[in-house]
């Protein structure tokens, strides 16, 4: 027995190099398509990783720019102001907060660090209360600081890598001429905590002269409280701003959102051109096959037979396409995430494009539609072929 | 060899094909009728109308006017014109065509060719026939290759096989000697014969040849449209 299966795959071989262009253009466009849906999926859970990885939801910091509160959060940004400590009684006062953690955030130009020396950032932290908030934070060597006022640092995974210091190494804070004794080094998170030198509160302040001021708040809420009311709440302390970090999350992904629409245009028109190709290599292949329609249909094919046949052919070359798409996409999804963060100006840290079970169905599903799609007219057309038209036609070719 | 069940009845049946202002009458009032087992043959020049009047008769083309009964039963009449879908269910119960052309799929083996049918419709019993077939027609041997690999007596041969593996009352043949050389002709209609005699089939061909017109039952002879019964000589 021969299954109609057969016959279509049999006729997709006998033109190969046709048959493997449209395939090509259908595996492009899937590549593309579940490329993109991945990386919509994995920009936000990149982000959602790091935003969880600060450990607080939300930050009170000195009135500012939104934006640059925003990448000070996730990149430590620099030209900061300050609030007083005072501030920090008066916002645990609210029922809503479980813990707070105060920060002091400095930065200093490093002559040595890197060809042309860059910016060394410290986050000047309370021992007890960032510990508590930052439980994840693990140690490659050493541990915290040994007592609040202790010249000490904690060193993030790069920066101690950069510096090439280990337990028991001394560090020098540039401008200021101060040795901190390095007692731990955190292991990589793929966060900015990472590039970050964690110093105790207290002792920043003093070689910065900041006594009693911080730049930001760090802010864990209970987790059935009201975080609308309590931001409503903290934005009446005079000179300060709130920033929540699904308001961060939410300014960076309408940051991305232009290259998302236009990545998805881009992904819309290799899907329409890949659907014509299909058109059209089918089209072709019933027109040259007309004859050979005919007699399928005086050997006793039904229109529908014929219809269902030319639809297979559709649907092997979108299902074959498909697949390989979805390999390259899997196979490219580091390059394709590499390739994104160079485009985009803030990319979360961990692979960009994550590519599941379930959007992998989603992509072969619309490929399979868009092939049942495209198959319909040329199935159309070949159904409706009459017997005697095609014998007829024999001396017209 | 004939029997008196009446396969098919023509009974004035006119095909008009208009050409710009001109009409021309390929088939003009050609009144038949085909018993159960006979073998005709259809003889005459070419445009004299033979292969429209096998189409007419095959169900493969609507009469201008004129009636056509198939086993008592009527498919064409002045009044009557059965649906694409009814026809075809016709044509694959009843009828098996074979051309001048072969026209077998290039991309599938002898085997698969005479198959095909099986895929879109069956009767009981039709796939041990396709092996019966290849024994009959002597193509065993070149069951697994493909058609562009055998000569084209052997295709014809082939294309015989696929007409005839769901066991048509009626096979229909136009022409099927005319991509052949004397010796091919004469072996396929041998097996014509041979497949009418066995099975009491129906068997209309068409042909230019009036040596291998004389392998049939009963002779006709076309001439502008018409149609004319001749004894055998």
């Amino acid at each position: 027995m021969i299954t109609p299966f057969q016959v279509a795959y049999k006729n997709l071989l006998r033109k190969k190099v046709r048959s493997l262009l449209t395939l090509v253009g259908i595996a492009l466009s899937a590549w593309v398509l579940v490329s993109l849906l991945g990386f919509n999926r994995g920009y936000e859970t990149r982000l959602n990783q790091d935003i969880d990885n600060m450990g607080f939801q939300m930050m009170v910091m000195a009135k500012g720019c939104p934006y640059e509160a925003a990448t000070m959060m996730l990149k430590g940004g620099t030209g900061l102001k300050y609030m007083p400590e005072s501030i920090i009684g008066t916002i645990l006062r609210e029922p809503e907060i479980e813990k707070i953690t105060p920060i002091l955030m400095q930065a200093a130009f490093d002559p040595d660090k890197g060809e042309s020396g860059g910016i060394a950032i410290y986050f000047g932290v309370e021992p007890k209360t960032f510990v508590e908030m930052k439980t994840f934070l693990k140690f490659r060597q050493g541990t915290w600081f040994t007592d609040e006022n202790a010249y000490e640092a904690v060193m993030g995974y790069e920066a101690a890598e950069l510096e090439q210091r280990e337990v028991g190494d001394k560090i020098l804070v540039p401008e200021k001429n101060v040795e901190l004794n390095v007692v731990g080094i955190l292991n990589r998170t793929g966060t900015q905590d990472d590039g970050t030198i964690f110093v105790p509160m207290k002792t920043l302040q003093k070689i910065f002269n900041r006594t009693n001021e911080v730049t930001t708040i760090g802010i864990k809420v209970k987790k059935e409280a009201d975080i609308t009311r309590l931001e409503d709440k903290l934005y009446k302390l005079p000179d300060v701003q709130v920033v929540s970090l699904a308001q961060v999350k939410q300014t960076i992904m309408g940051l991305i959102s232009t290259a998302k629409v236009m990545v998805l245009s881009i992904a819309m028109i290799a899907i329409l051109i890949a659907m014509v190709g299909v058109v059209n290599t089918i089209l072709m292949s019933v027109h040259e096959r007309f004859q050979e329609i005919g007699i399928l249909k005086t050997i006793g094919a039904m229109p529908w037979d014929i219809f269902r046949l030319i639809w297979t052919e559709t649907l092997i070359l979108c299902a074959i396409g498909g697949v390989l798409g979805v390999g390259l996409a899997l196979v490219l999804s580091r390059l394709t995430g590499m390739v994104i963060r160079y485009i985009l100006p803030y990319a979360p840290s961990g692979g960009l494009v994550l590519i599941d079970a379930r959007l992998i169905g989603i992509t072969l599903a619309m490929i399979l539609c868009i092939g049942l799609l495209s198959g319909l007219y040329p199935a159309w057309k070949a159904g409706r072929i009459r017997p005697l038209e095609a014998i007829r036609s024999e001396g017209a070719r | 060899m004939s029997g008196n069940e009446i396969s098919i009845q023509a009974r004035g049946l006119k095909k008009i094909y208009t050409r710009g202002s001109e009409q021309i009458p390929a088939v003009n009032d050609v009144s038949l009728e085909i018993r159960k087992g006979d073998f005709i043959s259809i003889m005459g020049p070419s445009g004299s109308g033979k292969t429209t009047l096998v189409n007419l008769l095959g169900c493969l083309d609507n009469p201008t006017s004129g009636e056509l009964i198939l086993a008592g039963r009527s498919i064409f009449a002045n009044d009557t014109r059965l649906s694409e879908r009814e026809l075809t269910k016709i044509r694959r119960e009843t009828y098996g065509y074979i051309f001048q052309n072969f026209y077998l799929i290039p991309t599938l083996t002898v085997m698969e060719n005479i198959l095909l049918p099986l895929t879109f419709y069956r009767k009981p019993g039709s796939e041990e026939e396709g092996l019966k077939l290849l024994k009959l027609l002597g193509i065993e041997h070149r069951k697994d290759h493909l058609p562009g690999q055998i000569s084209g007596g052997e295709m014809q041969r082939v294309a015989i096989a696929r007409a005839m593996i769901n066991r048509p009352e009626i096979l229909l043949a136009d022409e099927p000697t005319g991509n052949l050389d004397t010796k091919r002709s004469d072996e396929i209609v041998r097996v014509l014969q041979e497949l009418n005699q066995q099975a009491r089939l129906t068997i209309v061909m068409v042909t230019h040849n009036p040596v291998l017109a004389h392998h049939a039952d009963r002779l006709f002879e076309m001439k502008d449209g018409h149609i004319k019964e001749t004894t055998r000589s």
